[in-house]
């Protein structure tokens, strides 16, 4: 494959459209125990990046900081988290309140405990529209019947007088996406919003929400840890592992190239339905270890998991280096750099 | 129960002297449940005492309420140092015998129906603060929290509007005990001699009582009674709303 000349560059280039979200070194730990470590990516306007990773990797850790809603005891650090202009780690809490749900919003993945259960949905809808936009309650309850159909609930007129407990799953889930892009939010961070549901109904979420990307122009940080969500729905793709990104690039490159040794362990951990190999009954390979094993002092942290470490993956965590104008991956065994010389490396 | 709305039965002071003193119920027609040592219509007494006694009940309670569940909501919900000193407050307030200290508070004010309600008051807030406390602590930690927070909602908005409602259904059941502790403490307090004397209770008409215990024991014995069934009522009615708004229950039904 393509083994271009290489930058060692330490950060990813910022793409050539200005971006909407531009973060630079977010870490955040939990009583002294890191979840996220020194992370950086970013999002245009209207795009869908999806971050991708086991559970524990710190994915939810990072949608809570992106919103300021770590809990008390979790403490963050961040060079800066820029939003159209606007440094989110140096806005007043006030501030911040006025963003969240109008400029950034997010979905849950427990749409069974995310609305209140003494409200009608109706009224949980048009408390967002009111508390962000000046609006009566009548010019309100127009807009929550126009959102509802938007997100596809069958008989919204009626269904604004119901309460969460007597809709189903995928119902709650739309009311939540309802209340999210309500005020038109230039961000929606989606974290896990299927995991909860079944097969069929995760579909059709997910339809929504990329009509709703499209229809209301807004990025989307896609939060998943299923593969299959992120080869249909992601525009890029950022792959984290243990706290840290180890790989980032666009969706098809991934699925297409993945530099990445975790990334390829993903890759081949899933059924590929193209080559029939699901008729063989083979066993899928497996990433050896489990996410505790990779506590590494020093080092990358997959490296105790890794068939392909080198030494100098033992000592030194390996900065994310570009591999082609969207490709970054964060290993020296793929990406010949400074320590490592150039070791192209021809995977089985 | 509903006595207390048939005020108009008796109109007219209770505390008049009607009849001539000590009649035994059923003795005269006019005053079926007879007449105290003063020639004081029982029946009356006991009508009007409801009122006295479910009032201060309810102030009492409501006093109580809005103290308690502000202090449990700000604590539960902040956490942190405010948690700490407004939990020290709430157990300062808890060691001191709820009798004792109501009894302390009336005895430095003037005994009258609006300084009993709040001597209970005051002294009945930490059941309430502790158990919205309580609620708060795990509620805060829900997800539809998490997503008001999302939402750009205030603290206040969310204390108020998205958990306290939340609360209630335990709540109402507690406070509804509380009506009837509250009655039992102002039925002591007016038995002691401590209640307000321009107001027939339940328990001055006890303590009134007491003195003819051995031939007219009915005097004591009624209001007693009737202390007795309000209060019982009132824990029924807690048990009731327990069943009616448990949370399990509610969403089974539904």
């Amino acid at each position: 494959m393509t083994t271009s000349p290489l930058l060692a560059y330490p950060l990813p280039v910022p793409p050539a459209a200005p971006a909407l979200l531009e973060v630079r070194g977010l870490s955040v730990a939990f009583a002294g125990h890191a979840a996220v470590h020194d992370l950086d990516f970013s999002i245009t306007r209207g795009e869908t990046l999806a971050l991708v990773g086991e559970s524990g990797c710190g994915k939810s850790a990072t949608a809570l900081a992106l919103m300021r809603l770590l809990p008390v005891e979790a403490c963050m650090q961040a060079a800066h988290i820029r939003f159209d202009g606007q440094d989110l780690t140096r806005l007043s809490e006030r501030d911040m309140r006025e963003l969240r749900g109008k400029r950034i919003s997010m979905i849950f993945q427990e749409p069974m405990s995310s609305l209140n259960p003494l409200l009608s949905i109706g009224d949980q809808i048009s408390e967002v529209l009111r508390r962000h936009e000046a609006m009566s309650r009548r010019q309100a309850r127009n807009r929550v019947v126009e959102l509802l159909d938007l997100v596809r609930v069958p008989n919204a007129q009626e269904r604004y007088d119901t309460y969460p407990h007597q809709l189903s799953g995928g119902m709650r889930q739309r009311v939540m996406i309802a209340m999210a892009v309500a005020c038109g939010p230039e961000l929606l961070i989606a974290d896990e919003p299927t995991t909860a549901l079944d097969v069929t109904i995760q579909a059709q979420v997910l339809e929504l929400l990329d009509s709703l990307r499209r229809q209301l122009s807004m990025a989307v940080l896609l939060i998943t840890h299923d593969l299959g969500v992120v080869a249909h729905w992601a525009n890029r793709v950022a792959v984290m592992y243990a706290g840290r990104l180890v790989e980032q690039s666009d969706a098809d490159t991934l699925f297409a190239d993945p530099r990445h040794p975790y990334a390829r362990g993903l890759l081949d951990a899933t059924v590929k339905l193209d080559s029939g190999q699901h008729y063989l009954n083979s066993r899928l390979r497996e990433i050896p270890g489990s996410i505790e094993s990779a506590r590494s002092a020093r080092g990358c942290a997959f490296a105790p998991r890794c068939a392909h470490a080198i030494d100098t993956c033992l000592h030194a965590v390996p900065a994310l280096v570009q591999l082609s104008a969207s490709h970054y991956a964060a290993c020296p065994v793929v990406t010949p750099n400074a320590q490592g010389g150039g070791h192209a490396l021809a995977f089985g | 129960m509903l006595a207390l709305t048939a005020g108009w039965l008796y109109p007219g002071d209770p505390l008049d002297m009607v009849a001539q003193p000590l009649l035994w119920p059923g003795q005269d027609a006019a005053y079926p449940l007879g007449t105290d040592s003063m020639g004081r219509d029982v029946a009356a007494g006991l009508a009007h005492g409801s009122r006295v006694s479910l009032m201060i009940g309810i102030y009492a309670t409501s006093i109580g309420l809005v103290l308690g569940a502000l202090v449990g909501a700000v604590g539960g919900y902040f956490g942190g140092y405010i948690d700490d000193m407004l939990v020290r407050l709430t157990e300062l307030f808890q060691t001191v015998p709820t009798f004792l200290f109501a009894i302390v508070v009336v005895a430095i004010t003037a005994p009258s129906s609006a300084t009993i309600s709040l001597a209970i008051g005051l002294a009945s807030w930490p059941t309430i603060a502790r158990l919205v406390r309580a609620l708060f602590r795990s509620l805060r930690e829900t997800d539809f929290v998490l997503a008001a927070h999302s939402l750009g909602y205030s603290h206040t908005r969310i204390i108020f509007h998205e958990i306290l409602p939340n609360t209630l259904p335990s709540v109402i059941v507690s406070t509804s005990m509380m009506v009837a502790h509250a009655i039992l403490i102002e039925a002591s307090l007016s038995f002691l001699g401590m209640g307000d004397p321009n107001a027939v209770t339940w328990g001055t008409m006890i303590n009134n009582g007491r003195d003819t215990l051995r031939t007219e024991w009915f005097l004591a014995a009624l209001p007693g009674i009737a202390i007795s069934l309000l209060v019982l009522s009132l824990n029924l009615v807690g048990d009731a709303l327990n069943d009616v708004l448990n949370p399990r229950l509610s969403i089974r039904e539904a």
